[in-house]
Formats: C-alpha cells, structure tokens, sequence
C-alpha cells in the first residue's frame, strides 16, 4: 500500500510540472468558461423576454463531462506508455512494487489531479449562486460533482489501462477516445437490438448513469457501483497487462 | 550470491539465450563479455525479474528469480542499459524516489550518501535533463546502489562515455565491488579485462568460456609465446634456440628477432636466457607476449572478420 501512495505522490507532483497537463487544463478552463458565460447569457436573455427557469448548475456541469472526454485521455495517456518509452518501467518493474501497486498509484495521482482541477471549477456554482435567487439548488450541485468524480474516476483507470498497452502517447490517446466514445454511444446503438441487448447497452452506457441519474439529484446505489466496477475492472485489466508484458 | 542453472529464454521463435549455467560468488566482479546480440541483457533482465524465462532456473541470493520476484528485487541494485532517468525530476527528487520505493530509513540522508559515493554531490538540485552522459551514467549507478544491494547488476555500464568518464566509472565499479557482488556486462575486452575478476564469454546465447582473466590468456591458447631480440642479425640463433627442450615452434621475425613457442604449463624464459648467452649472442630483449584477450574473443565467437594482423610492418599513410 505504501508504494502506491509513494507512486501516486511522484504521479500527482509531475503534473505540476509538466506542460501537457498546464496545456489540456488551459483549455480546458478555457472552454468551459467560455460555455458557461454564454450560458449564462442565454438565460439573462431569456428571464427579460419571456418567463423561463433559472439556469441550474446543469449549465456547468453537463459541458464538462463532454469535455473531461476529451481531456482524460490527454492527462492519461503518458501514464505508462511515457515509463514505456523512456525505459522507466525498468526501473519500476525491478524494484519491489508489485504490478498493481505501479497501477493503482498512477491511477491515484492523476485521478488525485482531476478531483484538483474539479475542484476549481467550483468557482462557477459560487457565482452562479450569486446571480440566481434564491440560490442555486445545492442538492444537484452535490450529485452532479459525485458523479462527476465517479465518472473521472472509471475514465482515469480506463487511461492508464489503455497507456499500459502502448509504448507511443498519441497512440495511447486516440485508442483510449475511442474506447470512451465507443463507452458514451453504446446505448444509442443498441436501441434497434432486441430488449435485452437494449438493457444491458443502457446499462454498460458510460453516459447513461450520469445524464440520468447523477446530474438530475438522484443517487442511486447501482450507478455508484457501475462506476466503482468500471475503475476496478480497468484497473484489474491495467495489472494483467503489465504481467502479460512481462511474459511476452 | 547469483546460481544460474539451464537458463532458456525465446521470443517467440527466437532463441535469445540457450542453457546458461553459471555462478557469481560473493565478492565477485562477474564480467559478462559478448558481442551484441548474444543475450547479455537478457540474461540481466531475468536475473532482475524484469522477465521470466523460458525454461531454467535463477537464484540471486537464495531467492528464485520467478516465484520469489520480490525478495531478489529489493536485494538487487540493477543499472540498465538505457540509464532510466526522469528527466523532470530533480537529482535529488529522483534519488529520494527511487529511495522511496525501497522504503529506506531516513532516506535523505541515504541519498546523500550514494551522491557523495557518485561524486555528484554538487548537482544534487540540478534537473536530470541538464546532466551530460557521463552523469546520467553515474546517477543511474547511484540509483542502483541507494539501497545498498548485496548484488549489483550493470548493463553496460560505461557505454557512450567519454575516455575519462571511463575510467571514473571503472575505478568506481572496483571500489563498489570490494564489498559487493557485481555482474557486469560488456562488449569491451579491456574493460573485462581491467574490471573483473572472473569473466564469462558468451555468444549467441551460449557459453563460449568462463574463467579469469589471466587464465583466459594463458590456459586458452595454452602456450607461452616469447620475443628474444638480440644484437646484430642474430645468426644461429634460431637453431640455438631450437635445441632446448619443451620448444614447439620457433621462427625469425626479422633479423635479431625470432619469436619461440613453449608446450603448454611451462615458463622458458630463464632457459632461453641463459641459452642464449652461453652461446654467444647478445640479449637485447626477452619477453613473452600475451594473446590478447581480442584475439581469444574473435577466436572464440567468430562474430567479426579477423582484425588485420598485428606484426609490425607500419600501414601508415
């Protein structure tokens, strides 16, 4: 257990240093300011004309998942597949860390890193809270932000699982969206299947636990586990992969 | 300290190292000399549990490299051949790391140590990515020895350095195996020669030879060769030298030069000597001349074409 929390210590201290990550969070802060201002903006336009709700936290919270799509692969990639090419996980894998210990510590300290970047984007619920009367619902805002951590939670592990099957980061990168992707849009294909291939499509749905459950207030066990089964799983696939690398 | 027994290992239908067997004493400096290719950082790679082997069996201090991964690992110091280094890290963030890992006591203190040992006290807070070659070199020694391992397990370990960078490297690898097992690989003769103790040679995954250094020389060709030069043309000389006994072949370099061979296990130098100066010549020179472990390692592995031969007609342009 200590080398994990060693791991994850170096993992969480290297983002700090490292320009890919000061680039994917600059965007990152980037986009979701800018969605949010325009938002925001909507909804003056649209409370002076007519009547209409006041927005919710969904504004903020619904275009960062679309966005944490597209940047858990960039903040993962290099996961394993950097130590890979620099030949580090020599050194790694000849110390005494055990295959999961390396795994879980990388998944620790970016997924540490994530819940540091979700938790400067809580400055838009606190301005949000000061524009609308009586306040925004604090309920959705709780919800929202747990799944938001569930969910960066499934996709950090599902990185660092991808980066341990490649040497090459942009190869990491682009196999890792497009298993997410595939993840996001599995329930859309499904619905021609029959009934069960539907159930069971909705329910192996990245999006689906989240858009239905999470980001409307409601926290159901079964989604909660979906999500801690989706980390375990890609972190159990993660060690297995370093093991058959060995055996190769 | 190491015992290695039939050790196998393919990639997929290659062979890379063929029914190794050999053994590391405690205190030794084990050299593994081979041209590349022939499976040296394989077997290195096995002995650290960086991979398991095909078939065979490895013991590093009384632990199996497989079933008992980790308790070699954390006994093992092991320098690879590409130097892993974070180049992000700081010297001493690395070091603290890798120290780290090992759960080491007071490990600060530890990396100071092996910094002070590395000579590179001063760049403790430099960036790894500003360091020269030879400095990586001499980190990646420090990592491997920041828990003070009973075994030492270098890849190359004074390759792409520079010639005084070499020769630091080596006076430090002697100083670290006085007190240490230490196997160490190479495709430089010298170095074995200059280093080890005891040297394997190894070839497309075989064994060709295990012995000492010395011995390799002597016992290998298994005659002694010796150069007498005399003054004047030399005369007679060939057929005086000739008639002591144990000569097996004699021939005239030149004039005033004839080069003896003795039948193996027998030093003819004294008898040459007084032989040659009871019949009247007079003895400039007399010394035997050692085949070069060059030599042996081409005779042995075959690998290379001959080198051009080394008498002394002067090529120079």
């Amino acid at each position: 257990m200590r080398n994990v929390w060693i791991i994850a210590r170096r993992e969480y201290k290297y983002f700090f240093v490292s320009p890919i990550a000061y680039v994917v969070i600059f965007f990152f802060l980037l986009i979701l300011g800018l969605l949010f201002y325009l938002n925001l903006r909507q909804a003056i336009l649209q409370a002076a004309y007519q009547q209409s709700y006041a927005p919710t936290i969904q504004i903020v919270i619904g275009p960062m998942v679309t966005l944490l799509l597209f940047v858990m692969p960039a903040i993962t990639m290099r996961s394993i597949a950097e130590e890979k090419h620099m030949g580090t996980i020599e050194l790694l894998l000849t110390a005494p860390v055990k295959d999961w210990e390396l795994i879980v510590g990388k998944w620790l300290g970016a997924f540490l890193f994530m819940l540091s970047l979700l938790a400067i984007t809580w400055i838009y619920p606190i301005v949000l809270n000061f524009l609308v009367k009586p306040g925004i619902d604090q309920g959705l805002l709780i919800t929202g932000y747990l799944g938001l951590a569930l969910m960066v939670a499934g996709l950090t592990a599902i990185g660092v699982f991808i980066s341990s099957l490649f040497n090459n980061q942009i190869v990491a990168f682009f196999a890792n969206l497009i298993l997410v992707l595939a993840l996001i849009f599995l329930s859309q294909l499904s619905t021609t299947a029959s009934t069960l291939g539907n159930q069971i499509g909705t329910y192996l749905d990245f999006g689906n636990h989240f858009f239905n459950y999470f980001i409307q207030g409601t926290i159901d066990l079964s989604d909660i586990v979906y999500y801690l089964s989706v980390t375990s799983l890609a972190l159990f696939l993660g060690t297995i992969s370093l093991d058959i690398r060995r055996w190769r | 300290m190491i015992e290695v027994e039939g050790l196998s290992k393919d990639y997929g239908p290659r062979r890379a190292i063929n029914n190794l067997t050999f053994k590391a004493n405690a205190g030794e400096i084990l050299g593994f000399l081979g041209p590349n290719g022939a499976g040296k950082t394989t077997t290195m790679r096995i002995l650290t549990g960086f991979i398991p082997p095909t078939s065979g069996i490895a013991h590093v201090c009384g632990f199996d490299v497989v079933d008992q991964s980790l308790e070699v690992r954390k006994r093992v110091g092991y320098l690879p051949e590409t130097v892993p280094l974070y180049p992000d890290m700081t010297v001493f963030d690395y070091l603290k790391y890798m120290a780290d890992l090992r759960h080491i006591k007071n490990a600060e203190d530890r990396v100071d140590d092996v910094l002070e040992i590395v000579h590179m006290e001063e760049r403790a807070n430099g960036y790894i990515s500003n360091l020269s070659k030879g400095m990586r070199q001499r980190i990646g020694l420090a990592q491997a020895l920041v828990h003070e391992p009973d075994v030492l397990i270098l890849d190359e370990p004074t390759i792409g350095l520079d010639p005084a960078q070499i020769r630091e490297v080596r006076t430090l690898i002697r100083e670290i195996g006085k007190h240490r097992t230490v196997l160490l690989s190479t495709h430089i003769l010298s170095e074995a020669q200059q280093i080890c103790d005891r040297v394997l040679i190894i070839n497309k995954g075989e064994i060709v030879v295990e012995d000492t250094p010395e011995r390799l020389q002597a016992g290998l060709t298994g005659v002694q060769r010796v150069a007498i030069r005399v003054q004047g043309d030399g005369d007679g000389l060939e057929e005086s030298i000739r008639k002591i006994g144990g000569i097996s072949r004699v021939s005239t370099i030149q004039e005033g030069h004839v080069e003896a061979e003795s039948a193996p296990g027998k030093d003819i130098r004294p008898e040459i000597a007084r032989k040659v100066i009871s019949d009247g010549f007079d003895l400039l020179e007399l010394k035997s001349i050692d085949l070069s472990l060059e030599d042996i390692f081409i005779q042995l592995t075959r690998e290379e074409p001959e080198p051009p031969s080394t008498d002394d007609s002067d090529e120079e342009s």
